[in-house]
């Protein structure tokens, strides 16, 4: 806390008015999914079962948002062709 | 107040891949329930927005994306404390890109009530710009089971309309894991450790869901996020009944059961498969209907599995496997059995 404000310039009652999309969640991560579109059949479970909507289809194929995802390997597993990979994080 | 953005995600075709669910006043019609998975990526926007600080791997925000694909329209969410409202909504931060209140742990229910109360005034004033304005509660298991439940008895007798999707992780979880009436029998908990004298919690679990079908409301069920389609058409049926409707969803917690992140919708995929949590829906005109996988299991009871390879993957039941606790095992798959048995004794579409 840099100062402390008074109730007047604090915002009204406990309203969250900031979306969570402003808060990066990919930090979280120790391993990232990474996907191997030849391999890909496009069922999109991952898609669905991404807990943290890191996983986006863009119109022709899977994206993955490496600002959200939190590399729980979800999308690894599930996946029915294994086209999906937990590969470490690269490191500079 | 700093301005809002959305991430712009490269979408070539279509919409962004995040967007808040905003209806113009004198919106009409249903949303699509679409349940070929393309589609639903073309065209569905979950109501959870990323950035959501619940654990990776966690069960509970799957429940939730996939309840709201089934969204008919306007919907206002009301959540009870526990894990999901912490995380989805830290100050001053919000996860939602629906309209969500949060009142208290143990008035969930009442809360969705009064939200509900007041949907009908507005509507029968006129005041209100939409044909059906739904009403979906999620509370956790502490919130349902033990805390919240005289409110969801008395809102389910005064018959509001709102579906209840309870997500049960079958422990207080947000807390640091301490026993619930969800918690299953023997399983490990901070306050029912596992010793040499007591082997985890004593008790079996609070059949929550057949306690609401004892209250005759109209549409009761349970699901798992790992049968996703089934779990949408049953939220779906929740939101057109006329009156309270409650869905019980198993939400796998890797902190809690002590499995690996990566586990949670295979877990929930075994619990169905071992008959440890059989998927059902029940009406007061048909009585139980068992679905999905539980429907496949009670006409071919060879694809039934021991309780084995439910407890093998999770560590709160890891004491289960040592050989001096097999009579502990045995007397769990009697307790599963049990409760099956029952159901398939119940089920009107169960053969006989």
């Amino acid at each position: 806390m840099a100062e402390l404000r008074g109730y007047k310039e604090l915002p009204i009652g406990a309203v969250p008015f900031r979306l969570s999309t402003d808060y990066k969640t990919g930090d979280w991560r120790a391993l990232r999914p990474v996907v191997d579109h030849s391999k890909c059949v496009k069922c999109m479970l991952c898609w669905i079962y991404c807990p943290d909507m890191a996983v986006i289809w863009d119109g022709e194929k899977i994206i993955i948002n490496y600002d959200y995802c939190k590399g729980c390997g979800l999308c690894a597993h599930e996946c029915p062709v294994k086209a999906i990979t937990m590969e470490p994080e690269p490191t500079e | 107040m700093p301005k809002q953005t959305l991430p712009q995600v490269p979408i070539k075709k279509g919409e962004p891949a995040y967007k808040l669910w905003i209806f113009e006043p004198g919106w009409k019609g249903e949303l699509p329930l679409i349940l070929n998975p393309r589609q639903l990526a073309e065209q569905k926007r979950p109501a959870l927005l990323p950035g959501h600080r619940l654990c990776a791997g966690c069960a509970a925000p799957i429940i939730v994306k996939l309840a709201s694909f089934a969204f008919r329209g306007p919907t206002i969410v009301v959540n009870a404390t526990g894990c999901l409202e912490v995380a989805t909504t830290i100050f001053p931060y919000t996860s939602w890109a629906v309209p969500w209140i949060h009142n208290a742990f143990e008035n969930a229910a009442s809360t969705g009530s009064g939200v509900e109360a007041a949907i009908k005034a507005l509507k029968k004033t006129g005041r209100l710009p939409y044909e059906h304005v739904d009403v979906v509660i999620f509370g956790g298991d502490g919130g349902t089971f033990d805390i919240g439940f005289q409110a969801l008895s008395g809102a389910a007798e005064r018959g509001h309309d709102f579906l209840y999707i309870l997500y049960d992780n079958e422990a207080y979880m947000n807390t640091g894991i301490q026993r619930s009436g969800g918690t299953p029998p023997f399983a490990w908990t901070t306050t029912s450790p596992v010793g040499k004298v007591i082997p985890g919690k004593q008790q079996a679990k609070k059949p929550i869901a057949d306690i609401m079908v004892a209250h005759r409301i109209p549409y009761v069920a349970t699901a798992t996020p790992a049968h996703w389609l089934d779990l949408m058409k049953k939220v779906r049926k929740g939101i057109e009944v006329d009156g309270p409707a409650f869905i019980h969803a198993l939400s796998p917690c890797d902190r809690g059961w002590r499995h690996g992140t990566e586990l949670a919708i295979e877990i929930a995929r075994r619990a169905v498969d071992t008959c440890y949590f059989p998927l059902w829906e029940w009406t007061p005109e048909t009585g139980y209907m068992l679905t999905d996988r539980s429907l496949a299991i009670a006409r071919n009871p060879s694809l039934k599995q021991p309780i084995e390879k439910f407890v093998e993957v999770q560590g709160r039941f890891k004491h289960l496997l040592k050989p001096e606790n097999r009579e502990l095992l045995k007397k769990f798959q009697e307790y599963v059995d049990l409760v099956w048995e029952d159901l398939l004794k119940r089920a009107a579409n169960a053969p006989k």
